[in-house]
Formats: structure tokens, sequence, C-alpha cells
């Protein structure tokens, strides 16, 4: 990874603008959605063959292996390997009499800093994630196995041509084609209606976002001309459009990117539009994490990113500020929500919206680095504890509820998830030296380092979102203390599924366990026993787990240069960008920037083209790059006590303060109670459903009422008018049908002659 | 050689008017016999023969005229509406075997219920 420090000197002169990748990338990198692809078809034949192994799960991870070995292959080229690798023409068009407007849409792939990075968590927890679901849908094995990893597999490749892609359209097909893949997913249990509901949610609430997409593509083709990347961006470094105009004080800059934002905040979640995710956790864990925490939900991030010098390009930075504090407001109000929790897999689904809140803030504050750090670092600890999660839902019979569980940890065969599960909550917690700790301090201390005069409001955001880091460490917290630790305690769920080993369980008995008794061994019982994990489950967690623990290093890769192994990919990125008090080293804070540069252009002269910018900010006085480190930990840690104050069980895993003694009693309840209504509102989710239901549901339903009478009356009415009047002729005509062939036959030779004295007579009159 | 060769171009001889009159009368009067049968009897077999005369009167009209006008586009025609004419009376008659069977009788007055 160190190769990445020095080279090529000619990148290095751009450091402070986007990063277009001039060269090509080789063939091979077609792999990566190649292979999950032949995967899809292998499940597919599969299924036609009526497998009734593991075979389509083993295959799957097979191929999704192979891909990230062929992503690790393509980040060792570094730098080189960057650029433009056509495989096929895809979409080529000419529009109208006008030779010049033609639309080229190829199947073609980018790769740079940004794709790479991507790519190499995609493919890499794709991986792990399928090697897990491989024991998780182990119950189904057949033709719903067959079904999960060929949406899996499918769900890969969308995912990599939309991270890939080097234009719009093909970005497009991906973004769909996640979306399709996410809403099968979801609705896999298809036969409990809250899955397919959460599904059809999943899928509307989404197209609302992708309506904004599609439009800012077709702006994007009307005002440049072209949907190709690299021309795409070489115009907006120039920032001009496709007519050579100057784009900088144009709607073009504002508009565009904000129609691009409703999309992003569609798909990952965010303020308005976030109310899908926490219904998605209805579908199988193992696409949880992999789908609606680590990978499809930071598509938005990765399009804001992608398309980061056409935000850049509006020195009012009106999109950006919406996307900061779109992102903060959607951090702490997700927050908020979970406080009020109590299904373990949906803290972790409002978790993720928090956490891609944090990820829009980062943007929007100009800190690309640490957003796209944060998306990285996110995607591992997020994934670790939605497995840990998925291995507690898998071993009680689906049983989620925070206030019947406690010390699964201590339980036979849970060791592994508890211990993995702890390294994903430290992460997320940002206890120091943790990779959610550093990945986190980068986009708080951002929100320091930007001045207000950039971003309205900067200073504000960055109070919120430390508040936020607070309360997500006690959520987080909340979490571990209740279920994990603790006094040994479960009451099973109404769900036998998982339960492949055909013993019998019988998960519908709601028997409260003695602890003791179940150590003993479970012969003696006929009720439910705890279905501890498997070697692929365990397996799984763990390589998650030290992952969770290694990217945390990645902070330390390059971080003079870069600050951090993120900042050299996304130096190498279009996302390159000159934040506030990190552009040129934390040595030396930017007092001036400069406007993005193409490559190879002349420096402009300094006070001309380039716009002098405000200094960067400072927190408490300092350099809030390092002072961070201490505020945020002080906060998180804040936040444990808390939890353990109010949650933690008696003895060393509460630190000492925890005096929880039975499974749900807690000192929490006490506190509630003086609230009021207001816990409950909030476990009610703040009534944000309901209130979309009314404003939104209800009237639609009203109008579709609306609609269905008018069809019935007026358009059926009109149709069946249209059909009843061949059928009065009918009547009319009918008797002449006597039966009787003589009268046929005399009335052809009648009407014969009838022709034949008209021709004559016509004959004679000419 | 030129002798030869118009005395060949001239044949075979262009039938006169006053045959080609004799022609048309008897097809005509085959035609009419077949039309008026078909309206007048009941029998299905007759009215089928019925049929087959009227096609063989415009058969004959068509030969007629052919050899007045030394165009042999109506002969040719008249082979084929023979084969097809041969084709179509074996399904007529099977037709008309069938038809017998279901009622026990070769009346079309047998067969009123098909009206509208």
């Amino acid at each position: 990874m160190t190769m990445f420090a020095g080279t090529l000197p000619t990148l290095l002169a751009a450091a402070d603008g986007p990063f277009i990748a001039t060269g090509s990338a080789p063939q091979w990198v077609a792999l990566m959605p190649g292979l999950p692809l032949l995967g899809a078809a292998l499940c597919v034949l599969f299924a036609c063959l009526n497998v009734k192994s593991k075979l389509p799960g083993y295959a799957t991870v097979a191929l999704l292996a192979g891909g990230f070995v062929t992503a690790l292959a393509a980040f060792l080229q570094g730098p080189d390997g960057y650029g433009v690798a056509t495989i096929f023409r895809w979409i080529h068009a000419s529009i109208g009499a006008d030779a010049d407007a033609s639309i080229t849409a190829n199947f073609g792939f980018y790769m740079d800093g940004l794709s790479m990075l991507w790519m190499l968590f995609v493919t890499g927890l794709a991986t792990v994630i399928g090697l897990y679901s491989t024991e998780y849908v182990a119950s189904d094995k057949g033709l719903g196995y067959c079904r999960f990893f060929f949406a899996f597999n499918l769900f890969v490749f969308s995912m990599a041509s939309l991270v890939m892609a080097d234009n719009l359209l093909l970005l497009f097909l991906g973004w769909e084609g996640v979306g399709l893949c996410s809403y099968l997913l979801i609705g896999y249990f298809y036969k409990k209606p809250e899955a397919v509901a959460a599904a059809k949610k999943a899928f509307i609430i989404n197209r609302i976002g992708d309506l904004g997409l599609l439009m800012a593509i077709g702006a994007t083709f009307v005002v440049f001309g072209t949907l190709e990347f690299r021309p795409l961006f070489e115009m907006i470094a120039q920032g001009v459009d496709g007519k050579g105009q100057a784009i900088g004080h144009t709607w073009v800059v504002v508009v565009i990117p904000l129609l691009l934002t409703a999309g992003a905040f569609g798909k990952s979640a965010q303020l308005f539009f976030y109310v899908w995710l926490p219904d998605a956790m209805e579908g199988p864990t193992p696409v949880s994490a992999l789908i609606h925490a680590a990978t499809m939900v930071t598509a938005g991030v990765y399009l804001i990113a992608r398309m980061f010098p056409l935000y850049a390009a509006d020195d009012a930075m009106v999109a950006l500020t919406v996307v900061a504090w779109c992102g903060a407001i959607t951090a702490f109000w997700a927050a908020t929500i979970e406080f009020a929790q109590y299904d373990i897999k949906r803290i972790m689904g409002y978790s993720t919206i928090s956490q891609l809140g944090f990820m829009f803030a980062g943007l929007g504050l100009l800190g690309t680095t640490g957003a796209v750090f944060h998306v990285f670092t996110h995607a591992f600890f997020k994934a670790t504890l939605f497995l840990c999660c998925g291995a507690v839902m898998h071993g009680f019979g689906g049983q989620l509820s925070l206030r019947r569980l406690s010390g699964v940890m201590w339980m036979k065969g849970f060791g592994i998830t508890g211990v993995c599960m702890f390294i994903g909550c430290l992460s997320l917690s940002g206890v120091p030296f943790t990779a959610g700790f550093f990945s986190k301090d980068m986009i708080l201390a951002q929100a320091f380092a930007t001045p207000d005069e950039m971003i309205g409001g900067a200073t504000f955001i960055g109070l919120l979102l430390l508040l936020t880091a607070t309360m997500t460490a006690y959520y987080t917290f909340r979490v571990f203390f209740r279920v994990f630790v603790g006094p040994r305690h479960f009451e099973p769920g109404e769900d036998d599924h998982g339960h492949d080993d055909g013993l019998g369980h019988d998960a519908h008995a709601h028997h409260h366990h003695n602890p003791t008794e179940e150590e003993e061994g479970d012969a003696l019982h006929t009720g439910f026993h705890p279905h501890a994990p498997g070697w692929a489950m365990n397996g799984a967690m763990v390589l998650l787990a030290v992952g969770t623990i290694l990217v945390a290093s990645l902070y330390f890769v390059n971080k003079k240069e870069d600050h951090g192994w993120a900042g050299t990919m996304v130096r190498h990125s279009t996302a390159a960008y000159p934040s506030p008090g990190l552009a040129h080293g934390k040595d030396k804070p930017a007092a001036t920037t400069v406007e993005p540069l193409p490559l190879g252009a002349p420096a402009p002269e300094h006070g001309q083209a380039g716009k002098p910018h405000a200094k960067a900010g400072t927190f408490l006085g300092q350099d809030p790059f390092k002072i961070m480190y201490y505020v945020s930990a002080v906060l998180g840690l804040i936040g444990i006590l808390a939890a353990a104050w109010f949650h933690a069980p008696k003895g060393a895993w509460g630190l000492g303060i925890g005096n929880r003694e039975l499974p749900s009693k807690v000192r929490m309840d006490a506190v509630a109670a003086r609230f009021g209504p207001i816990p409950k509102w909030a476990e009610n989710k703040w009534y944000v459903d309901e209130l979309y239901h009314a404003i939104i549901v209800k009237p639609l339903l009203v109008l579709s009422h609306v609609f269905h009478a008018f069809d019935k009356l007026v358009i059926d009415g009109l149709v069946d008018l249209v059909g009843a009047l061949p059928r009065w002729l009918g009547t009319l005509l009918r008797p002449s049908q006597s039966g009787v062939l003589h009268g046929y036959a005399t009335g052809m030779v009648a009407g014969s002659a009838v022709l034949i004295v008209l021709v004559v007579l016509v004959a004679m009159w000419s | 050689m030129l002798d030869l060769f118009l005395a060949q171009s001239a044949f075979p001889q262009a039938m006169g008017q006053g045959v080609l009159a004799h022609y048309l009368f008897v097809s005509a009067a085959m035609f009419t016999l077949g039309l008026v049968g078909f309206l007048t009897r009941r029998n299905l077999i007759i009215m089928f023969l019925c049929t087959e005369m009227m096609f063989q009167a415009a058969g004959i009209a068509l030969v007629a005229f052919s050899r007045y006008h030394l165009n042999y586009d109506g002969q040719t025609f008249v082979i084929f509406v023979l084969t097809v004419a041969a084709a179509e009376a074996a399904l007529a008659l099977a037709l008309v075997v069938f038809l017998f069977r279901k009622r026990d009788s070769l009346s079309a007055e047998a067969w009123l219920e098909m009206k509208g």
C-alpha cells in the first residue's frame, strides 16, 4: 500500500483538483461484475437442475472470491491501472439530424481511486457475507437457496456496474439493479406479509429518489452533451458546459446537484426517504448486512463523491450545504429513534441511517476523504454487527427483542458471536484506536475546520454531530450490555427459521428456561434450545471482526501526504478536493485554496482564477483535526458509561456501575417513566410512518378511488357503448339469417342479377 | 421461307364469331340449367351436381373465348379449375355423406336450425 506514497509526480501536481483518469484500465477488471453475473446464471441453472445441496452457496462464494482477487489485483496496479476499460459498445445513437447531438454509453468501466476503494470492500464483504449466508439460509436448501444466491450474485453484479460505470447511464442501470435485488431480497420470506410490504415500501420510496437521479442525468446530457465521465469531468473542471459557456453561477451547478442529491438520499435512506430502511430489516440478516448496511446504501455517498466536482463548482455551495444539513439532521434524528427501539436488528438499521448521515455531512462539509473513509470502515464494523445480530436471531428462533435476551455471550457456542459483537460495538462507538474512531473523527473535525462562510452553519452541524456521536456510543452499548452480557436468559422467538439440523425443535414453546438446566444438556427437554452458529457463520464473523480491527491501521498509511489511505484513494479520484484544514497537510493549514484545475492546465495567476477561501476554522482554539481525538474519545466514553449505568449488569462487564440483575429491569425504566409519553413516541418512530400515511398514502388512496370510479363509469361506459352498437345492429340484421339454404341461394342469385343489370346499365350509359 | 413462317404463325385458325355464339349458347344453357336445378331441388347430391354443372358451363365459355382470341390463358385456367373441382368434389361428397349420417336424410331442409 505504501507504493502509493510518492508515485507519479504528474498526479501529485493535480492534488488540489479532481483527478481525471486519462489512461486505459485493463480489460480484466470486467471480471469484477462478470464473475457474479456468471454466478447468477449458475444459480438459475442449479434451480433448473433442482440442486438440493449447498452447492449454489459455495459456487457463489468461490466466484465472489474471484471477484475480490480481481479487485485486489487491480488495486495492486496502483494509479497506473486507472483509466477507462471499454468492454463493448452498448448505446450509441445520434439524436435528430444534428450530427453532433449523439449519445454514447458504452459498457465501460471507469477505474480510479474511488471506484477501486468501493470495489475492494464490496467484493470483499460480499465474499465473507456470502460464506455466512451459506449457513444462514441453509434451512431453505433447494429452490429458495438458489433464489437467494441468484439475487445475491445479481446484486454484486449491479453494485459493480454502478460503482465502475464510466457513464451515467450504466451507473443508472446498476443503480436500478441494486434496487431490484434489494426488493427481491427484502421480500425473500415472501410468505411473511411484513416482508412483502417492506420490499414494496423500499422499492417505491427508492423510485421517488430515482426520479431525481433520472432527471439529473437528463439535465446533464442537455447541458454537457455527454454522459461519459471523462469528457464530463474535463468540462466541469474547466467550468464550462457543452457549448463552452461558463457554468459557475448558473442553475446547472445548483439544480443538477440537488436532483442527484434526491437520488442519493433515496438510495441511502436519508431525510424524508429513510423510512424504508428500518422496514427492510425484514429481509434475511446477511442481506441486511451486505445491502442495507455495508454496500448498497452507500451508493448515494458514492454518487455524490463521484459527482463532487459539479457540487464544488458552485461558489455558493448551495447543494453541499443542503447535503451537510440533511445528513447531520438525519444522523441525529435516527439516533433519537434508536433510544427507544427494542428490536436489535432495527437498532442497527437506524444506526446505519445515522452513520450514513455522518457520511453525507462529511461530504457536505467538503471533507470527501473523511466521508469516504467512514464508508469504508462503517462497511466493516456494521457488517460485523449485523452478522452477530443475525447469529443471535438464527440461534433463538428469530428472537430480536432486547428485553427477552440476556447474557447471550455466556451461552454455549455464542462466545465468538459475543466477542465479534464487542469489537463491532467498540468501533461504532468510536472508542479510541478503532476504525470508527478515526473515520468519524475526520468528519467531526471537518465540521469545525470548514468555515461557516463556505458551508452555512458548519459549526452547528459539528456540535449536532458531536451530540449524535455520544448518543451512538450510548445506544450501541445499550444493546451490548443488555443482550450479550449479564444473567443468562432467553425466550425463543416465534420463528423456527434457520434450524436445519432436523432435531425437531419446538420453537413455538414459549418456555422460560432455567440457564443451569440448559447447560446440563438439552436431551431431556422437548423445548427449545439455542442453535449456535456453525463454522461458516463463525468464520465470517471472525473475518469481519479482524477486518474491523485492521482497517483502523489504514488511517496511518500515507498519513503525511494524504491523511490516510482513503485520502490517497480519494486524491486519485474525482472526489479529490482541497478540504479546509486538510488541503496541504496538517502542518500548514490552508490559508487559501484554489478552484479545481483540469489536468495539465496552466496554473492560474494567484488571485485571478484562484478564489481565496476563508481560513480553516478551529475548535476550542486548536486545530480541529488534532483536538478532535480527545473530544470524541471523551464523548464516546461518556456515552458508554451512560449505557453502563442505565443498562449494564452487575460486575466487571458493567464497568462496576451497572446494577441490572434481571433480564429486562434496568435503571433506564425509571428515567423513561419521568418523560411521560415521549419514549413511547420515540418507540413509534415519532409517527413519521403514520404522518406519511396521512399526508401521502391516504390522499393517494382517495385519489385512486376517484380514478377507479371514473374508470368504471366513464371509460368502461364508453367501451361498453362501443360494444353495444354492433349488438344492436345485429338484432336488426339477424332475421335475414333464416337457416334455409335455398333462401341464401336465391338471395345470392338475385344480388348477382342486380349487379349484372347495374353493370350493363352503366356500360350502356357510357 | 417467309411463307412457311406466315403459314405456321396463322395456325391454328381463330374461331369465327358464328361458331363462338354456338359455344356460348351451350354454356349459357348449361349454366341456367344448373342454377335452376340448384334453386329448386332439395336433394343435397343433386344440388351439388348442379353446382358442378355451372362450373363446367363457365369452363366451356372460357375455352371458347380462348380459342376465339387465340390466347391460351383461358384453357390453362380451365385445367386448374378442373383440378380444384375434382378435389372439392371429394370433400363435398364426404360432407354430404357425413350430413346424411347425422340426419338420415339428404334434404337440405333437415338443417334449418342454422339460423341467426
